[in-house]
């Protein structure tokens, strides 16, 4: 049967159609178009809101070179402030590092399984468990790090103090994962079973098919939920916060305590006085996580898009 | 598409089966089971620990008293009722909004339009933002901008902002699950647009809507750092009694008497962040298990 446009919505045999019913609709349609815009009206206003804060200080205080090259973060020094984000920038990706080498792995492995090897009730299982283990909130991983991990880390390793690196990537690697597992095993269903199919009439076992179709098929999908991961990690807050020890230093192994950019945010912003260059600076560091964070997101949503347009 | 699938088959030579083939398929199986299984392990693991530890602090006294002694002893009652107002005050704004964003990316909007790329494209951003940069812009739009003060209004906004993609995705996704004929049906009668929104579309996609909105209630009474600034204090005396008022919250009371007080007794906090796990993880289960049972009415 042809899907030809059938009647046009609202649109009485007689007359124009324009009676009560066909105001109510345009009001709605107005209405939710408003509402429907309401997305990138909050982006914006989210850059506008955090740029106005800081943009005085940007203009007039920000040196450049400064604020990502000096690893001295002293905002409140009465001789010499000084605003470098270095060392926080380090910290940050140490965390991320981490937290990637121990999340992507996994949540590939889990992904594969759960999409291609499991099934039934075991299947079912996992995905609640996975889907549950996302929804932990930040603040209790936070306290986890500080809690069991901490002393857990002091005691294996026999070092002076567990919240450092190894300890916030650890907690942001499990947080992530939950997140890239389900997104990948997203990417994975997107493989039509036809290309499976096709292999298994060649021949091929299973893992083959995996190894040579699946994921070949799949890796653009598999890429973007490795990205929206480093971004999870990289945006993270409360965790981070707890875990790393908030100590002003690049990292130079897994067992230094670290600050991340966002930590410092939470921590200094409640104790500034509001207008100062030290609040400024502060919501120059937002500018800066949301711009990273907006550049990732992009990269995933182009990757993804990728697939489609092939 | 095509053409990818016959180049990535092309690698393939037609083979007999073979053990050692077989034997290298389960090995990889194996593998990634447990690759699953130590997904999931340790967190049960720390799981297990925080239930042992927090469980003696739990009693009805625990829930329904005020903290007392500088917070290193008595109940969570201000806390939790905080959560309450906060949790509620954000699904009020947020729900109504997401819903009817979903409404017309998924009725409406054309789907090859430049601005449905776009509002998508702010949706996924909006969801990507660190949790901080939600609190600054908070701070300084509904708090310092609009003069809404340090409230319970300021942070649940700030809350609703932040957790409004995932209700309008999930939204989305239980509109674009009526099946198209259902309102092609409605349509030939007669009805408008928003008539067969209204009494087709909506009512068949209510429960999927629900799911997604249960699911951002666990989200938003989990979030500490969009409410640190904007609404939330350490520590009150007192019950808030208007949406003015700040408040106490369960997720920061965690925060303040794990790192700013010392000398707490460790099972007060154990039991803090056993009592708000328990809280999300029940909220989650509703939703998950209301899925299920949607999934297994389903009649199309």
């Amino acid at each position: 049967m042809e899907h030809a446009p059938s009647v046009q919505p609202g649109l009485t045999a007689s007359g124009d159609g324009r009676n009560r019913d066909w105001y109510i609709d345009q009001f709605f349609r107005l209405l939710m178009f408003v509402c429907g815009i309401s997305a990138i009206v909050f982006v914006l206003g989210i850059f506008i809101f955090v740029f106005k804060e800081g943009a005085g200080f940007i203009v007039h205080q920000l040196e450049w070179a400064e604020f990502f090259l000096s690893p001295k973060w002293r905002p409140t020094s009465a001789i010499h402030a000084t605003y470098g984000t270095l060392a926080m920038v380090a910290g940050t990706a140490a965390v991320t590092l981490i937290a990637m080498a121990v999340a992507l792995p996994f949540s590939f492995g889990a992904a594969i399984f759960i999409a291609e090897f499991a099934q039934g009730k075991t299947r079912e299982w996992l995905k609640v468990t996975i889907e549950l283990l996302a929804a932990i909130p930040s603040v209790v991983w936070g306290f986890i790090g500080l809690m069991i991990i901490n002393p857990l880390i002091i005691e294996l390793f026999d070092v002076p103090i567990g919240l450092n690196v190894l300890n916030a990537g650890l907690i942001l690697g499990l947080m992530a994962a939950p997140i890239i597992t389900s997104i990948a095993e997203d990417a994975l269903k997107a493989v039509p079973d036809t290309y499976r199919e096709a292999a298994e009439a060649l021949g091929a076992t299973r893992w083959q098919v995996i190894y040579q179709v699946v994921l070949p098929a799949a890796k653009n999908g598999l890429l973007s939920a490795a990205l929206l991961g480093v971004g999870r990690a990289f945006g993270e807050t409360m965790a981070v916060l707890m875990a790393s020890g908030h100590a002003l230093v690049i990292p130079g192994s897994v067992f230094d305590s670290i600050r991340a950019l966002t930590a410092t945010i939470a921590a200094e912003l409640g104790e500034t006085p509001v207008g100062s260059d030290h609040y400024q600076a502060l919501f120059a560091i937002g500018i800066f996580l949301f711009s990273i964070t907006f550049f990732i997101n992009m990269i995933a949503d182009l990757v993804v898009r990728g697939i489609r347009n092939q | 598409m095509e053409h990818a699938s016959a180049h990535t088959l092309a690698h393939f030579q037609a083979q007999p089966i073979n053990r050692h083939n077989q034997q290298v398929q389960r090995l990889f199986m194996i593998l990634f089971g447990c690759m699953a299984a130590l997904l999931v392990i340790p967190v049960v693991l720390i799981i297990f620990i925080l239930v042992q530890k927090g469980a003696p602090a739990l009693s009805w006294a625990f829930l329904t008293t005020f903290p007392s002694n500088g917070m290193t002893a008595g109940g969570i009652l201000p806390a939790l009722l905080g959560t309450i107002w906060l949790v509620a005050v954000s699904l009020l704004a947020s729900v109504p909004l997401g819903v009817a964003a979903a409404i017309y990316l998924s009725e409406y909007a054309r789907q090859d339009h430049w601005l449905t790329r776009m509002i998508n494209l702010a949706t996924i951003n909006l969801a990507g933002v660190p949790s901080i940069v939600h609190a600054s812009s908070g701070w300084g739009a509904f708090v310092a901008f609009f003069r809404l003060g340090t409230s319970i209004l300021a942070a649940s906004l700030t809350l609703a902002v932040m957790t409004l993609p995932v209700v309008i995705v999930s939204s989305w996704e239980s509109l674009q699950a009526v099946p198209q004929a259902f309102r092609e049906a409605c349509w030939n009668m007669g009805a408008t647009r928003w008539q067969t929104i209204r009494h087709v579309v909506l009512p068949n996609a209510l429960t999927g809507i629900l799911t997604g909105i249960i699911l951002q209630v666990s989200r938003a009474a989990g979030e500490t750092a969009p409410i640190m600034f904007t609404g939330a204090a350490f520590f009150l005396p007192y019950l808030p009694t208007s949406i003015m008022d700040q408040t106490m919250a369960l997720a920061l009371h965690l925060f303040t008497i794990t790192t700013q007080v010392p000398e707490v007794p460790e099972e007060i906090p154990f039991g803090v962040a056993l009592v708000l796990f328990g809280i999300v993880l029940l909220i989650n289960s509703c939703s998950i298990a209301l899925r299920m049972y949607l999934r297994s009415k389903k009649k199309w």
